[in-house]
């Protein structure tokens, strides 16, 4: 399982980093925002995109709507992990595609349960 | 001018625009339109704005306080925020990566715990053999040993981040010196807009508030944010699975 965190902030990264590896995910690797994670996406056969909204350059957002229009990436699994938290956001997240959504602060065990969620249906 | 003479002006005007001549059109309209009211009046009106945009600006420029505000508060408080922004990051660096360090050794003093656990089991349970119980007795000794070493190891990763957690501190005391300068600035531009006779009226509050909410504006900040925002990760989850998720 190849994971690609998404984040602007190295600490966020690395907080994200350290609890997927705690759920066993150790193949990680790292963007500081859109622009420098759709290539790395685009040839690096990626299983799951973990990004951050909120960032210079492509924001997360726009890069779900990238990945969805991209047909080698469409069917990415992405989970969204950001501090945006209108009602408005989440719902154009969710109609671009989003596939789990959770809002900052969070725990280990919400970002565990996320992901597990997520699995299941994938797999399912 | 009288009435009749008016309406002639007026009828006049009508037939010259009708007939495309334009040049005509534009003397009589001036003629009928200068008859009545002066322009000295419109011209010392424009006058009278100008002269008091004038000095209202030119007390805002010469304001001292607001003149320090601009060259130096400002791009004071812009490096502050910058510092504000170095320094948690290096504090949350710190925490991970005492964390980092903290987790292999409580992982080790479970493990030999729980092996050992097993072995003091079948000693109790009499399934144990001479031999096997000296070997035992010297792993006991090594664990307990390698326990106090371990438990300082811990205890000194723990000060680590309790230490590291001094930011904010330093952190919440330049935030609220760039709040109070915000503020400032704030006062002296309403101080403005007063003085130029505020007879601009701004964009309705609402419109420019609706043009904001589909923009990011990040970590929801109590008394600031006032779009509609979710309360915490149980009402995300219920506006997605409301959206069929």
């Amino acid at each position: 399982m190849k994971i690609l965190v998404v984040d602007d902030f190295s600490t966020m990264r690395r907080i994200v980093k350290n609890l997927l590896g705690d759920l066993g995910f150790k193949n990680i690797e790292e963007a500081d925002d859109g622009n420098t994670a759709l290539p790395k996406l685009q040839s690096g056969n990626f299983d799951f995109l973990v990004t951050d909204w909120n960032m210079p350059g492509m924001t997360g957002i726009d890069l779900l709507k990238a990945v969805r229009a991209d047909p080698n990436l469409a069917s990415l699994p992405v989970l969204m992990v950001t501090a945006e938290s209108k009602r408005e956001q989440i719902i154009e997240a969710a109609q671009a595609g989003v596939n789990g959504y959770v809002v900052k602060p969070f725990t280990a065990g919400t970002l565990e349960e996320k992901i597990s969620k997520i699995f299941e249906r994938v797999n399912g | 001018m009288d009435k009749d003479n008016k309406l002639e002006l007026a009828r006049r005007l009508v037939a010259e625009l009708e007939a495309d001549n334009e040049e005509m059109a534009s003397n009589t309209l001036a003629e009928l339109t200068a008859s009545d009211s002066n322009p000295g009046d419109l011209f010392q009106e424009v006058g009278r704005l100008t002269r008091e945009l004038h000095e209202a600006i030119n007390g805002f420029v010469m304001d001292t306080a607001m003149a320090e505000m601009v060259q130096v508060d400002i791009p004071d408080a812009t490096e502050r925020l910058q510092y504000v922004i170095e320094t948690t990051e290096t504090a949350a660096h710190q925490t991970l990566t005492a964390i980092e360090g903290a987790l292999p050794v409580s992982e080790r003093l479970k493990s030999k715990a729980e092996h050992l656990n097993q072995q003091w089991g079948k000693f109790l349970q009499r399934e144990m053999k001479v031999d096997d119980f000296k070997a035992l007795s010297g792993e006991l000794s090594e664990f307990l040993q390698n326990t106090a070493e371990d438990s300082n190891e811990l205890h000194d990763k723990m000060n680590e981040i309790m230490m590291a957690q001094g930011f904010q501190d330093i952190t919440g005391q330049i935030i609220k010196k760039v709040i109070k300068l915000v503020q400032d600035v704030e006062g002296r531009l309403i101080h403005l807009v007063k003085l130029a006779g505020n007879a601009h009226t701004s964009k309705n509050d609402e419109d420019i508030r609706k043009q904001k909410m589909a923009e990011e504006d990040g970590p929801v900040v109590p008394g600031v944010t006032q779009s509609q925002v979710v309360s915490g990760q149980d009402d995300v989850d219920d506006l997605l699975s409301s959206l069929g998720f």
